[in-house]
């Protein structure tokens, strides 16, 4: 029905027809996929997200975990380009740095600009040690205060005068691989029980498809909340991060099992899948070698949408402390530091972590649509 | 068609059981009893309990006993006498505990289900009309960064911005007078003075997918030749969308009460412990925390109970509405 095709010119031009008739199923998908504007800004950030959470150490400033009695609260500074002097200007990035001054009745701090001190920023400087994809130690940073002695926080302190923004990109560390852990756990529930309902049917197919409705049916942050209140806290926190992906998992493959069975009832019917099956080949052939690969898509676009919804059942568990424990900090645990109207009222870049789930679900989202619309370039 | 009813309403009884086994697993769980909880926190406050008084305590409450035996009292009692059991940590029958709470969390939850479709249906019905318009993207765009959201972090920066800019507090469901008061015609108004607050956040987040759902049914609707019968026959476009496409795309939604109601109670749970409203769902987060296990066992076996009657209700109402659906 669709006449324009996707890179294909003009249909004047013989050759960019067949282009289209000899292009792969992967190629065609690709096509589909770019005209989807949302969906490549959505993808290129996510690409980016990953790269964060790949190697948070290196783009940080702060040591994530140093506090620092002198900043607690510091507010944001702003990396200013352009540097102005008697001679001149010129471009050299720094920040303002700011004074520590206490009310003398209160002791309450507060911070003022000091237009004397300005703190250099500079590329690849060096900082705190830390491992870079935990092949070897380094303290190089992609960039920070040229003097190591000094501090910048360019989303402002917590309340131990940690830097938000550099416990922000550790953060995104963790929350970013529980989504895609616990999707992978929750895919291999659902391939399993979803194809199992799919391909055989009957009986079977009736009894796994009671379950799933079940388990769709339940409230999940309640479950949720159950289940995380049921870790021992004295666990280390590598465990409870394991078992918070579990726990997630548990409740998310349902989802994932009604799309793989839904592709594969309809794809049982194919006319390719029954003559694979009048040649003869195996049960294994047919599911592996015919059927997959063309549902495969179809998966990709479903795991990319439900990474977000793991995110934010992460950042919610954390958030009212049934998560993952500090040491371990993912955005949820950092909006816990949020959690009550006094501290955001005095530092509301707190706030920050919660931008940075919006700007990764939201990317998702939009990518996880193109891939849908873009999954099966034969219809329409 | 009845004949689907009853045998719907069978179905319920498997799936009742097996929640109520799902809940009493649950709050098993945790490692330890509300008696460990307890005397570590006497132990805090320098109260040393000997393992003697424990192991009493233990037997008082029935603790000691197989999981089946438990479950077996703790259900027959629920069934028979409509007694949850004991609050440990209140010292008295949760059934005193739960059930305003419960009240409330149903107000609140339909409440939203009415807003949210009160919302989405007139915007996704126009997205779809206008199509690739301003107006389409304008609403697809607001409709995404709903679902990117979270309730809670949305109602952060509500009290937030009523604390700060507008010296007012948002959070709670009633004013101080009225907080233990009994119930009046007042308490009921200023009830709703405050529901509206706690019902826009989580519409938000409702009415982002269901205005997808209802953009995707109309555009499906649209193009069928008895929408192009209709205008040839002269009527007007308002009368012709309202009298037909919008019907036959409302079905689908119809489905969607069912599937949106955990997501309600999901959302509610932690809009209403940040605003501190008196729902079920703080009550349940601190009944967890302290190992209160009837307490916390009533919360999960109410709040599941009523997701799967909503989702009756929507599958019995989805029979009611749509012809074309065929039960057999």
């Amino acid at each position: 029905m669709n006449a324009i095709q996707p890179g294909a010119a003009a249909p004047t031009e013989p050759h960019a027809i067949d282009r289209t008739a000899a292009a792969s199923q992967w190629r065609l998908m690709w096509w589909n996929f770019r005209r989807h504007k949302l969906a490549m800004a959505g993808g290129i950030i996510v690409l980016l997200l990953y790269v964060v959470a790949l190697v948070p150490d290196f783009l940080a400033t702060t040591d994530p975990g140093k506090q620092n009695a002198r900043a607690v609260f510091h507010p944001p500074q702003m990396i200013r380009l352009i540097e102005t002097t008697e001679d001149g200007w010129r471009i050299r990035p720094h920040v303002q740095a700011m004074r520590l001054t206490r009310d003398r009745v209160t002791l309450a701090p507060t911070f003022t600009p000091d237009p004397s001190r300005k703190i250099y920023l500079g590329f690849f400087v060096e900082g705190y040690e830390y491992e870079l994809l935990g092949l070897f130690t380094t303290s190089i940073h992609l960039f920070g205060p040229e003097n190591p002695r000094e501090s910048v926080f360019l989303f402002g302190a917590d309340r131990l005068g940690r830097d938000v923004y550099s416990r922000m990109m550790k953060a995104a560390q963790t929350s970013l691989f529980i989504g895609l852990i616990g999707v992978f756990l929750s895919l291999v529930i659902g391939l399993i029980l979803g194809g199992i309902s799919g391909y055989y049917g009957g009986r079977t197919d009736f009894v796994i498809q009671r379950v799933i409705e079940f388990v769709l049916s339940l409230p999940t942050i309640p479950i949720w909340l159950a289940l995380g209140a049921a870790l021992p806290q004295g666990w280390p926190p590598e465990r409870i991060y394991l078992c918070i992906t579990i726990i997630l998992s548990l409740v998310g493959w349902a989802q994932l099992a009604r799309v793989v069975r839904g592709r594969f009832l309809s794809l049982r019917t194919e006319d390719f899948v029954t003559a694979a099956r009048l040649d003869g080949a195996s049960e294994k052939r047919i599911i592996f070698r015919h059927m997959l690969p063309s549902f495969a898509s179809h998966i990709i676009a479903s795991i990319t949408l439900a990474i977000p919804a793991m995110i934010l059942a992460e950042t919610a568990l954390s958030f009212l402390g049934l998560g993952l424990q500090p040491p371990v900090i993912s955005w949820g645990v950092l909006l816990r530091e949020a959690q009550n109207i006094r501290s955001i009222a005095t530092a509301p870049w707190l706030f920050a972590p919660g931008g940075a789930v919006v700007v990764a679900v939201l990317a998702l989202n939009f990518l996880g649509d193109g891939l849908r619309d873009a999954a099966d370039p034969y219809q329409k | 068609m009845l004949a689907y009813i009853f045998r719907r309403l069978v179905w319920m009884v498997p799936s009742l059981v097996a929640v109520s086994f799902l809940a009493f697993f649950l709050i098993q769980l945790p490692p330890g009893d509300y008696v460990t909880t307890y005397v570590a926190t006497l132990a805090a406050s320098n109260e040393i309990v000997d393992q003697r008084t424990a192991q009493e305590l233990r037997e008082r409450f029935g603790l000691e006993q197989p999981f089946i035996v438990q479950y077996w009292k703790w259900i027959t009692g629920i069934l028979l006498r409509g007694d949850f059991g004991l609050s440990f940590e209140w010292q008295q029958p949760v059934s005193g505990l739960i059930w305003e709470r419960m009240g409330l969390t149903l107000l609140l939850t339909s409440s939203t289900l009415a807003m949210t479709w009160a919302i989405a249906l007139p915007i996704g019905v126009l997205s779809a009309v206008r199509q690739y318009s301003v107006v389409d993207y304008f609403f697809t765009f607001i409709a995404f960064l709903g679902l990117a959201i979270p309730g809670f972090l949305l109602a952060l920066v509500l009290m937030y911005v009523a604390v700060v800019h507008f010296g007012q507090d948002v959070g709670g469901l009633f004013s101080e007078e009225y907080q233990t008061a009994p119930w009046s015609f007042d308490k009921f108004v200023d009830l709703l003075a405050h529901l509206w607050v706690p019902v826009v956040i989580l519409a938000v987040n409702g009415t982002a997918g269901l205005v997808r759902v209802m953009r995707a049914n109309m555009l499906d609707e649209l193009h069928r030749p008895y929408v192009t019968t209709a205008r040839a026959k002269g009527l007007s476009e308002i009368r012709l969308l309202i009298k037909y496409p919008v019907r036959l795309a409302i079905n689908p939604l119809i489905s969607t009460i069912g599937w949106m109601l955990p997501q309600l109670i999901s959302g509610a749970t932690i809009v209403a412990v940040v605003m501190s409203l008196p729902i079920a769902g703080p009550l349940l987060l601190q009944a967890l925390l302290s190992q209160d296990m009837y307490l916390a066992g009533a919360f999960l076996l109410l709040m599941c109970t009523l997701t799967l009657v909503g989702m009756l209700l929507s599958d019995i109402l989805l029979a009611l509405v749509d012809p074309r659906i065929r039960y057999d």
